[in-house]
């Protein structure tokens, strides 16, 4: 099960990813990112009730590194779980993908970059 | 026993026979009777000589006949009306025969008059019997015991009285008269079985009646010939039909028989388009019923629900609209209705003026509610609507047209709903057989996957001088995404590579085969582990999914440098028990999965490490399923509890450690089924020989 939340702080787009992202939850999770690439500029994702994420969960992740360095498009992750963060750190995602502790250090990465 | 064919001809011959033997004798008696030359020919031989020809004839067509079915009835009676033609046309010609010598002196010659009797006789006889046979045949269309029972006693009867032509009891006689009476009572009695006009329809009814009229006429004839010949010549006949009770009997119940037959077929002529109309109704709804048997599809399914429920309340014009599974489209099947005419039938409907709702919903649709509706002012004047449903999913509506006013009884909409419901059944079981047979190729397809994915996995892992080796995999579903395969490149080199494609079942496995073929490509380019994945990399990054990726770890096993070089892509890290040290660790490096960079700056996220490997150290290679298996807690398995096993159960062999570990993680999932393919390999160095 994944719930997957969102509000806007200033101009900062938050995602909150809750559960479990498996294959079949992670389509929700690639139908989401997909629709807010497409006008948000500054994203940060809250991992913080991220519980587990499949192979499939980090493709969803992966799939959009290009365009969103395309698109000139930032984004953070934040507040992973051991687990979760060994899981992108073997992939060898956490080299593509920021990510660090606190929703505050979130936004300022947003804006260094 | 005697076969069938054997008794016709049987029977056949000695009707012949004793139809000559008859006629013979009886002239020979004739001769001599009128010549006062004693012949010695006894008088019992020409009657005897006749009950043979009777019980032969009635023998003959008893069997000639066959037995009765629904579709020969109209056939026997016509046999029996051809018969009666072919009979009366002959007596016919033989009375102009005996017409033609009427005033010369051979026709008032006994011999004469006797001949053309004899001859007579035995065509009324062959008539008589043959339409006695037949009628035989008609009362029993439906057997019932008393009815077998009394129809025997009838034939016993008829046998004795054969038997009577002896005792020449003729009129005056009052024996004659009791006779007449009670075979009258008889004929009667056997009448009333007439079961079968019921299966006639209203044209074979007619038809019928016109056949038994004539067979009526047949009867009158020749009951008229014999009586004329009876009171014209009684003294000159040797054998007088007229006196012979037996063929009195018959002639009384064939034409008894007749006469009820054709007044019950007049009586039975209104109710037989009722009739007609049950039989027709069933008989839809049996090929509703009988659809997916008889090799029909779903679209004659509509058809055959138009035509039956059209037929069924004589509509003047319906249509069915038939809704096309994912889309707003309606396929339309019409009868006797143009399709631009259909919008301006439904807008004459009144709305606020529904007759009759036939569902218990409150009106939110017209187009999802039974009803009757009445149409003002337009060529039809009432509609019946009717809906089609396979539980809550709509397969379209129904539409039944009449130009009168208040066209459909209640009978007709139950009917109606009987139709619907059955139709429903059959498209039902289409769909379900469909999606059975669907479900049965996947199944099969996915059989054929996995056994192409099996075979990508090696079979046997080649043996090594210098290292014992055991692979195990397991996948989640039929098919799985985990790969590993091993290549001597020659007796002191080894390559081993170990895969994981992102996501599971059919999708990884394709990928997973991709992954193979690049393997077995470059691994004869002997590269470094590293070049191998950068060119690996290169060339799935135009095969793979957006979404997919895969992590492998790629090893080279070198004896004569003692060493083990190893790239990891993304992959699991690789698990490395120093036997020196009695102790394991993993070895993570940088990495990064193949397919991730799609580019040419996917060197920057590779690494190359070096161990120098000594005799009884052990090398584990694993996929994720392996340590993320997890518990009824969601627990994983993880990385310590893996390592842990590996140095307890250090010092036993590969296979051993393997199904340590097995057991371990089976354990520890407990009711918990595999969530992800798991593949391991144990590679374990042995005690340098040289």
């Amino acid at each position: 099960m994944i719930t997957i939340q969102t509000n806007k702080e200033e101009d900062f787009y938050i995602i909150k990813v809750s559960g479990e992202v498996d294959a079949s939850s992670s389509i929700h999770l690639d139908n989401k990112i997909g629709e807010i690439i497409k006008t948000e500029k500054k994203i940060i994702v809250d991992c913080n009730d991220l519980q587990y994420i499949s192979s499939a969960g980090l493709g969803v992740f992966m799939s959009y590194i290009h365009e969103m360095e395309e698109g000139e498009i930032k984004m953070v992750l934040f507040g992973l779980g051991s687990n979760v963060k060994n899981v992108f750190h073997i992939l060898g995602l956490d080299q593509l993908i920021n990510m660090v502790e606190s929703k505050e250090d979130a936004k300022n990465l947003v804006d260094a970059i | 026993m005697i076969s069938r064919t054997l008794r016709i001809r049987i029977s056949f011959v000695l009707g012949v026979i004793s139809f000559l033997l008859m006629s013979a004798s009886g002239l020979v008696i004739t001769f001599s009777k009128y010549n006062d030359i004693p012949t010695g020919i006894p008088l019992f031989l020409p009657y005897l000589a006749f009950i043979v020809f009777f019980l032969s004839l009635y023998i003959f067509y008893h069997y000639h006949l066959g037995r009765l079915k629904n579709a020969n009835l109209q056939d026997l009676l016509w046999k029996v009306f051809v018969t009666g033609l072919i009979a009366t046309i002959l007596s016919l010609g033989l009375i102009l025969f005996e017409f033609l010598f009427r005033n010369h002196k051979v026709g008032q010659n006994p011999l004469f008059i006797n001949f053309i009797y004899f001859l007579n006789l035995g065509l009324i006889l062959a008539f008589l019997l043959s339409t006695f046979v037949v009628w035989e045949r008609f009362i029993f269309y439906q057997k019932s015991k008393r009815l077998v029972y009394s129809w025997k006693i009838f034939l016993y009867l008829l046998l004795l009285s054969l038997f009577l032509i002896f005792l020449k009891i003729g009129f005056g006689n009052p024996i004659f008269y009791i006779i007449i009476g009670i075979s009258l009572i008889i004929s009667i009695y056997f009448s009333v079985n007439l079961k079968w006009v019921a299966y006639l329809n209203y044209k074979q009814k007619w038809k019928s009646i016109l056949l038994f009229i004539l067979v009526a006429i047949y009867l009158g004839y020749f009951i008229k010939q014999i009586w004329d010949d009876s009171s014209d010549s009684s003294d000159v006949l040797v054998l007088d039909l007229f006196e012979n009770i037996t063929t009195l009997i018959i002639f009384i119940f064939v034409f008894v028989y007749a006469i009820t037959s054709v007044l019950v077929l007049l009586f039975n002529l209104p109710t037989s388009s009722v009739f007609e109309k049950k039989l027709e109704e069933i008989i839809n709804f049996q090929r509703l019923s009988q659809s997916r048997n008889t090799g029909k599809n779903k679209e004659e399914v509509y058809e055959i629900l138009l035509e039956s429920a059209v037929s069924a309340v004589m509509a003047d014009a319906a249509w069915l609209d038939i809704n096309q599974p994912g889309s707003l489209e309606t396929k339309q099947l019409r009868y006797k209705i143009k399709k631009e005419d259909i919008p301006d039938v439904l807008e004459h409907i009144p709305k606020g003026k529904i007759k009759k709702l036939l569902s218990t919903d409150p009106v939110k649709n017209l187009r999802t509610n039974r009803y009757i509706a009445s149409i003002r002012d337009y060529k039809y004047r009432s509609i019946l609507v009717f809906p089609i449903y396979i539980q809550n999913d709509s397969l379209g509506t129904l539409n039944l047209l009449k130009e009168i006013s208040d066209g459909f009884n209640d009978e007709m909409i139950d009917i109606i709903g009987t139709f619907i419901n059955q139709a429903s059944i059959s498209i039902e079981n289409f769909n379900l057989i469909d999606a059975a047979v669907e479900n049965e190729r996947y199944k099969k397809e996915l059989n054929i996957a996995k056994t192409v994915q099996r075979n990508l996995l090696p079979t046997k892992l080649e043996e090594s001088d210098f290292f014992d080796i055991i692979g195990y995999s397991e996948s989640a579903d039929e098919v799985g995404g985990d790969y590993y395969d091993i290549f001597k490149i020659n007796e002191d080199k080894t390559i081993i590579i170990i895969g994981d494609v992102s996501g599971k079942g059919t999708s990884a496995a394709f990928h997973m085969s991709q992954l193979k073929g690049i393997f077995h490509s470059l691994v004869q380019l002997q590269l470094s582990p590293k070049d191998f994945l950068i060119y690996a990399n290169n060339a799935l990054a135009k095969g793979l999914d957006k979404n997919s990726f895969i992590t492998a770890a790629y090893y080279i096993i070198d004896r004569t440098k003692g060493s083990l070089l190893f790239s990891r892509a993304g992959h699991c890290p690789t698990l490395y028990y120093d036997h020196s040290k009695n102790s394991a660790n993993y070895f993570y490096g940088i990495g990064l999965g193949l397919g991730i960079i799609r580019n040419n700056e996917f060197y920057r996220y590779v690494n190359i490490d070096r161990i120098k490997y000594n005799p009884k150290d052990i090398l584990v290679l694993f996929t994720d399923g392996i340590t993320e298996a997890r518990d009824v807690n969601q627990e994983e398995f993880g990385y310590d509890r893996l390592k842990n096993i590996i140095v307890e159960n250090a010092e036993l062999s590969p296979d051993e450690i393997k199904d340590a570990i097995v057991k371990a993680m089976y354990s520890f999932c407990g009711t918990n089924a595999l969530e992800d393919d798991s593949t391991l390999i144990i590679i374990k160095f042995k005690e340098n020989k040289t």
